[in-house]
C-alpha cells in the first residue's frame, strides 16, 4: 500500500500545486471517465514558439487521476507541443513512480488523454490509442 | 412453497469450507475477504465438480445424439431445468428458458414480446433503481418503435415511491419491468404489491431477479409476475447461463428470439416450423456444462434453505450497516437492513471509491467501486460513484470487522 500510494501521490491529491482555471488560455479540453466518475479539464498557455508557458487542471476523481493531472501539467511547462504529442503511458507512470494494473491505468492516463485531445483534437487521439 | 417452515441460523464457517477459493490468500499472509458477491458469487466445490464430471464422463451435444453420452448429458441438463422450475415455483419446466444471463433474458423479452406487442406511443414503466440491463434494451426498442419509457421515482431513503407509481399506472403502461432487489441500494422492492397494482391497471409484469433469486425465497406464482430474469453466476453457479422465466400462455404467443438449430422442428428452403417450449427460444448448442453446474448450485442453496439464506444475510447486513455507520465520514445509501438485501454501498468523505477499493485490496478485501451499472440511481443521490460491499452465505462478522478496520486505514492515509 505504501508503495502504491506513494507519499507524492497522496500529497498531490490532497494539496495539488496546479489546480485551477487559466483565463485566457490557448488550449482547453474537458473529458470524463463515466465508469469511475472522474472529470478533468486541462488549460494550457503557449508562447509564439508553441512552447508551454503555463498549464493547470480542474476536476474531481481518484488520487491516481488527480495526482497524475497535477504532475503532468507541471511537467509540460517549457516543453514544445510536439514533445507533448510524443508523450506516452510510460512517461505518466514515470511521473507517478508506480506500476498500475489495466483498470487503474485508465485513471492515470485520463490526464494525458485530455491534454492531447485539447491540443490535437479527439479524433487524432483516438486513432493513436487504437 | 419456497419459504421454509423453520428458520435456523446458517453455519457460515462450515459453509466456507465448501468453497475452495475462500481458502486462498491475495498476498502472502493476507487471506481473501470476498465482498463482491453482488457482482458474482463464488462457487462451491460441488458445482465445480458437477461440471468437471460432465466433461470427464458425459461430454456430448444434447437433444440430438442417439448414444449413451448424449442421453446422459441431455438428462443431466434437463434435470437442472426441472430443478430450477421447482426452485422458483414455475408451473412447468417449459416456462424455464436458458439464456446467457439476466441481460440476455431481458433483451429476449424486449426483442420477442416487445416487438410483437408494443407500438408507437405505448408505455413501458421502469424504475429509477434499475440496473442498466433493464434500461438499455427498452431504450433501444423505444428508439426503434417510438415507445414512451417512464420511471418510478425513488424516495430519499432508497425506496420506490409507490404513490408516484400509482399515478404512473393511470397512464396505461403495457408493461411494468422492475428489479426485486437493487444491486446498488440493496432495496428489496414489494414485488407482490407492485405486480398486483400493475395487473389491476392491465399491464404485464416483468421482474429482474438477478439479485433477489440468489438471496431469498422467490415464488413466481405467489408474486403473480409474468416474466422473470436471473443469472446463475450470482447464485453459486457458473457464468454463461441464466434464466428467462415466462408464463407459458404468453411464451406460446411470442415470436422466436434467435434463429438456428434446436429452436426449429423442421426446416425447408422456403420456411421453418418452430419447436416447442422452451426450445423455441434456445437456438444453437446450449451451455451444457453450465446448465448442469447451475442445477448443482440450486441443489446447494436448497440444502441451506432460502429462508435461512435470507435470514442469515439480514443479520450480517444489519451488523455491517451498524459498523460502517460508526466510521466518521462514511455514508451508506439505501434503506435500513429490514428492507435491504446484503449490500452496503457507501461513500467516504474526501476519498474516491477507487482509492478506497485499492487500499482494501491491499488488505485482501475485494469490493466493487464505481457506479455498479446503475448510473441513474447514483445521479439521483448526486454521487458519481460508491464503494460497495456485498455479502453472501459464506461471509462472517469477522470479515465485516476486517472491512471496518481497513476503512480506518484508508482514513488514516487520506487524512479525511
Ligand atoms: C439487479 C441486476 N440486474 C441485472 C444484472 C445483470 O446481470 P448479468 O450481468 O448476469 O446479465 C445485475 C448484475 O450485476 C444486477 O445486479
Amino acid at each position: 500500500m505504501d508503495d502504491f500510494y506513494r507519499e507524492l501521490i497522496i500529497d498531490r491529491y490532497k494539496s495539488p500545486h496546479n489546480k485551477g482555471r487559466l483565463d485566457p488560455h490557448d488550449y482547453s479540453y474537458e473529458d470524463d471517465n463515466p465508469l469511475c466518475g472522474d472529470e478533468l479539464r486541462i488549460d494550457v498557455r503557449v508562447d509564439e514558439n508553441e512552447v508551454v508557458t503555463e498549464a493547470s487542471f480542474e476536476g474531481q476523481g481518484c488520487a491516481i487521476s488527480m495526482a497524475s493531472a497535477d504532475l503532468l501539467v507541471e511537467h509540460i511547462v517549457g516543453k514544445q507541443l510536439a514533445e507533448i504529442k510524443a508523450m506516452s503511458k510510460e512517461d505518466i507512470l514515470e511521473l507517478l513512480g508506480i506500476e498500475l494494473g489495466p483498470v487503474r491505468l485508465k485513471c492515470a492516463l485520463l490526464s494525458l488523454k485530455v491534454l492531447k485531445a485539447g491540443i490535437y483534437g479527439i479524433e487524432e487521439l483516438e486513432e493513436e490509442l487504437t | 412453497m419456497t419459504s421454509d417452515a423453520k428458520v435456523h441460523a446458517l453455519d457460515a464457517r462450515k459453509i466456507r469450507s465448501d468453497f475452495p477459493v475462500l481458502g486462498r490468500e491475495t498476498q502472502a499472509g493476507v487471506p481473501l475477504v470476498y465482498l463482491d458477491n453482488a457482482a458474482t458469487s463464488q462457487k462451491p466445490k460441488m458445482v465445480i465438480d458437477s461440471m468437471t464430471h460432465y466433461y470427464e464422463h458425459q461430454n456430448a451435444n444434447i437433444h440430438r445424439g442417439i448414444h449413451r453420452l448424449a442421453e446422459e448429458a441431455t438428462e443431466a441438463y434437463e434435470a437442472a431445468r426441472l430443478r430450477i422450475a421447482k426452485f422458483i415455483d414455475a408451473r412447468s419446466w417449459r416456462e424455464i428458458i436458458f439464456t446467457r444471463n439476466t441481460t440476455e433474458s431481458i433483451n429476449l423479452l424486449a426483442r420477442s414480446w416487445g416487438h410483437a406487442n408494443l407500438q408507437s406511443g405505448d408505455r413501458v414503466l421502469l424504475t429509477e433503481m434499475e440496473h442498466h440491463s433493464n434500461i438499455v434494451p427498452w431504450q433501444m426498442l423505444a428508439a426503434e418503435r417510438g415507445l414512451v419509457l417512464e420511471f418510478v421515482p425513488l424516495t430519499d431513503d432508497g425506496m420506490l415511491d409507490l404513490e408516484a407509481y400509482r399515478s404512473l399506472l393511470e397512464r396505461g403502461p403495457k408493461l411494468v419491468s422492475f428489479t426485486q432487489m437493487s444491486n446498488m441500494l440493496g432495496t428489496i422492492t414489494p414485488a407482490k404489491e407492485i405486480a398486483e397494482m400493475a395487473r389491476a391497471a392491465g399491464a404485464l409484469v416483468a421482474v429482474d431477479g438477478a439479485q433477489s433469486v440468489p438471496h431469498m425465497p422467490v415464488d413466481v406464482q405467489d408474486l403473480g409476475v409474468d416474466f422473470m430474469a436471473f443469472s446463475a453466476h450470482k447464485m453459486l453457479g457458473p457464468t454463461g447461463i441464466g434464466v428467462f422465466y415466462g408464463r407459458e400462455d404468453l411464451l406460446k404467443e411470442m415470436p422466436p428470439f434467435l434463429g438456428g438449430g434446436d429452436m426449429i422442428k423442421r426446416v425447408q428452403l422456403d420456411g421453418f416450423t418452430l419447436n416447442e417450449l422452451p426450445y423455441k427460444f434456445e437456438a444453437g448448442t446450449p451451455p451444457i456444462a453450465e446448465g448442469i453446474g447451475f442445477g448443482a448450485a440450486i441443489e446447494y442453496l436448497e440444502s441451506l434453505g432460502m429462508g435461512n439464506v435470507h435470514a442469515y444475510e439480514q443479520q450480517i447486513t444489519e451488523y455491517a450497516l451498524d459498523r460502517l455507520e460508526e466510521i466518521p465520514g462514511v455514508r451508506v445509501y439505501g434503506p435500513s437492513y429490514k428492507d435491504k438485501g446484503a449490500v452496503a454501498s457507501f461513500t467516504m468523505e474526501g476519498t474516491h471509491p477507487h482509492d478506497v477499493a485499492q487500499i482494501l485490496d491491499n488488505e485482501g478485501i475485494a469490493v466493487r467501486a464505481g457506479h455498479h451499472c446503475a448510473m441513474p440511481a447514483h445521479e439521483k443521490y448526486d454521487i458519481l460513484a460508491t464503494t460497495r460491499a456485498s455479502f453472501y452465505v459464506y461471509n462472517t462478522e469477522d470479515e465485516v470487522d476486517r472491512l471496518v478496520e481497513a476503512l480506518y486505514k484508508v482514513k488514516g492515509l487520506f487524512g479525511a
